[in-house]
């Protein structure tokens, strides 16, 4: 008796189970009909813009406590790695200079990929050659 | 696939970190260096491996050509001329946000920010911010360069108006940012750049050269602050995190050197300091006991710091002109074989770039234990027997202490004048930048040693050998 009381329960959860799954698609088709482009990109820039910030608020606050810590001996190969480090831009260079195809952004782009590898290379080159030259006392 | 880039850019992010963490100690500088340069590599591949980037031939050009320029560069640079490299390098990053902002308002899409003529308005706010401070830094950074490496004067140029005229711009630059997000009009996106590039020149122009401390670090802050900006735009946390780190680095580096010189960024920014206000207060304040002005030889000043126990030197951008941090270095040597104890003393705006002397003291072989900045050693300069002061001037004179009416008071100031003998090296009796005479040249133990710092420096050594 007690086998078929357990099959009985399992056909009942069969049951159950394809109907929750026939609602989550429901759900689904609902939330990609919301996705449309232009509601979507609404949507996810004005989130966006709360994250970013959050995350410019929080690294500001680290980028205080690691600078307060730099020796002063150092600021100068401070100032030539951050001015290598913000040469990140070049993120948004390589994007603009990606795509395939010809035109203006592309140009903007490649300039821009030109400009900043300059600063790549150069800022953290000259870094080192600085930093090499810090010794300590019979060394 | 956007959640793997997104997880890398996190890793690159952490790599800038712990970059600029390294920097805390000059034993673990070198390993931070490295840091940042795998961050930066990861922050590349990632890029180019997103789906969007699909032809590399112009990638792979720009590189070669930036990278090889930048390359060159880097390798041939004169240690003293770092101050306008990196104003140099400050504008690059400035342009670059602006040729990066002008391609997303262009090619939107590329970005996911809405279509030509209909981006987001919150992404024109970002681009047009963007756009405008890294021209500011641009044009801003141009006139820095020019005026460090002496392309123009260094004095500060001030005409009627100037602060009005300023403003006037930075309205004009708000008003037009309005514009743009009300129209999506390629003119005002344009007119944003002409007007922040205007600018940027004008609100360099009228602060003179020894401000440059100050100048450079604010550059470095704004291209930061640039990049964040455009990171918004393209709704990257890697970029904004970074822009955060640049943008408060350059701003604590601006707080210390203004503190340095006990003035307010205000102060500063509008400029106008070492004009003829400054030069008027000089005129009072060298009226008063005058003395004698003693001027030593060489040979005099090497037979009594050979006979001192204790010999400070302090060095000042007078030194980084001149060239003579070697020659400084073999005079040290020397002193030491005969048991001299010498230390340097660097006062926190020495030089024209934040931490520069330390920078060419290292070149010149100079262990870092044995240079200290003002308030570690201060206090010695009472048990010292002689201070070697070779081209400074400012940032030794008591009146910082003493005189109310005088430009540079409250300035922190290295107390030179405690050392029983003061040697001042100076190519003249002219006044420091501040354009005020510094009684010190007139004290009974204090004697001046005439001449180019470099020359002066071989002279002293020769009569040590």
């Amino acid at each position: 008796m007690d086998q078929t009381q357990l099959s009985n329960r399992i056909v009942e959860l069969k049951a159950q189970l394809s109907a929750a799954s026939q609602q989550i698609d429901a759900l689904a088709a609902q939330a990609a009909a919301l996705g449309h482009p232009a509601a979507a990109e609404a949507a996810s820039h004005g989130s966006f813009f709360i994250t970013g910030l959050t995350v410019l608020v929080l690294a500001c606050f680290v980028g205080y406590y690691v600078v307060w810590r730099v020796t002063p001996a150092l600021h100068s190969p401070l100032m030539a790695v951050t001015n290598a480090v913000s040469s990140v831009i070049i993120v948004g260079a390589l994007i603009a200079a990606g795509p395939a195809g010809f035109g203006f952004s592309k140009i903007m782009g490649f300039l821009a990929v030109i400009l900043a590898s300059v600063n790549i290379f150069g800022g953290f080159l000259v870094t080192q050659r600085m930093l090499s030259m810090f010794k300590k006392k019979g060394k | 696939m956007e959640t793997l880039s997104a997880l890398l850019y996190l890793v690159a992010s952490v790599c800038f970190i712990m970059a600029l963490r390294g920097l805390s100690s000059p034993e673990t500088s070198r390993q931070g260096n490295l840091y940042g340069m795998v961050g930066m590599t990861i922050a590349i591949l990632t890029t180019l491996a997103l789906p969007i980037v699909q032809s590399y031939w112009m990638i792979v050009l720009g590189i070669a050509i930036g990278g090889g320029i930048g390359y060159v560069i880097a390798k041939k640079i004169e240690m003293t001329a770092l101050p306008q490299l990196v104003a140099a390098f400050h504008s690059l990053v400035g342009l670059a946000a602006v040729f990066v902002a002008l391609s997303a308002f262009y090619s939107p899409e590329a970005y996911g920010i809405g279509v030509p003529g209909a981006i987001a308005k919150g992404s024109l706010v970002e681009m047009a911010l963007g756009t405008a401070i890294g021209a500011i830094t641009f044009t801003g950074s141009i006139v820095a360069f020019a005026k460090l490496q002496g392309l123009v004067t260094g004095k500060p140029l001030v005409f009627p108006f100037q602060h009005h005229l300023n403003a006037a711009l930075g309205v004009l630059t708000i008003l037009l940012i309005l514009w743009l997000v009300q129209s999506n009009s390629s003119a005002a996106l344009w007119l944003i750049v002409g007007v922040s590039l205007a600018l940027g020149f004008l609100l360099i122009l009228p602060i003179g050269g020894a401000d440059m401390p100050v100048v450079i670090s604010m550059l470095n802050s704004y291209s930061g602050w640039a990049a964040a900006g455009i990171g918004f735009t393209l709704q990257n946390n890697l970029l904004i995190i970074t822009g955060a780190l640049v943008g408060s680095s350059g701003a604590i580096l601006s707080y210390i050197m203004c503190k340095g010189m006990n003035r307010s960024i205000f102060n500063v920014i509008l400029g106008g300091f070492g004009g003829e206000s400054a030069a008027a207060a000089a005129g009072r304040a060298g009226g008063g006991e005058r003395g004698q002005v003693k001027a030593g030889s060489p040979e005099d000043a090497a037979y009594i710091m050979k006979n001192a126990q204790s010999v400070i030197i302090v060095p000042g951008y007078g030194m980084a002109v001149a060239q003579a941090q070697h020659a400084l270095r073999e005079m040290a040597d020397l002193l030491k074989k005969e048991g001299v104890d010498v230390k340097y003393a660097i006062h926190p705006v020495a030089g024209r770039m934040p931490g520069h002397m330390n920078v060419l003291l290292a070149e010149a072989n100079v262990p870092y234990d044995e240079v200290f900045e003002l308030e570690d050693i201060n206090r010695d300069f009472g048990t010292a027997d002689v201070a070697f002061v070779i081209g400074a001037n400012d940032v030794t004179n008591p009146a910082a202490k003493t005189d109310p009416a005088s430009p540079i008071y409250g300035m922190p100031i290295l107390d030179v004048e405690k050392a029983k003998t003061v040697f001042f090296i100076k190519r003249g009796m002219a006044a420091g930048y501040a354009g005020v005479e510094n009684e010190l040249f007139f004290r009974p133990n204090t004697m001046m040693l005439f001449g180019d710092a470099k020359k002066v420096t071989e002279e002293v050594v020769k009569s040590m050998e």
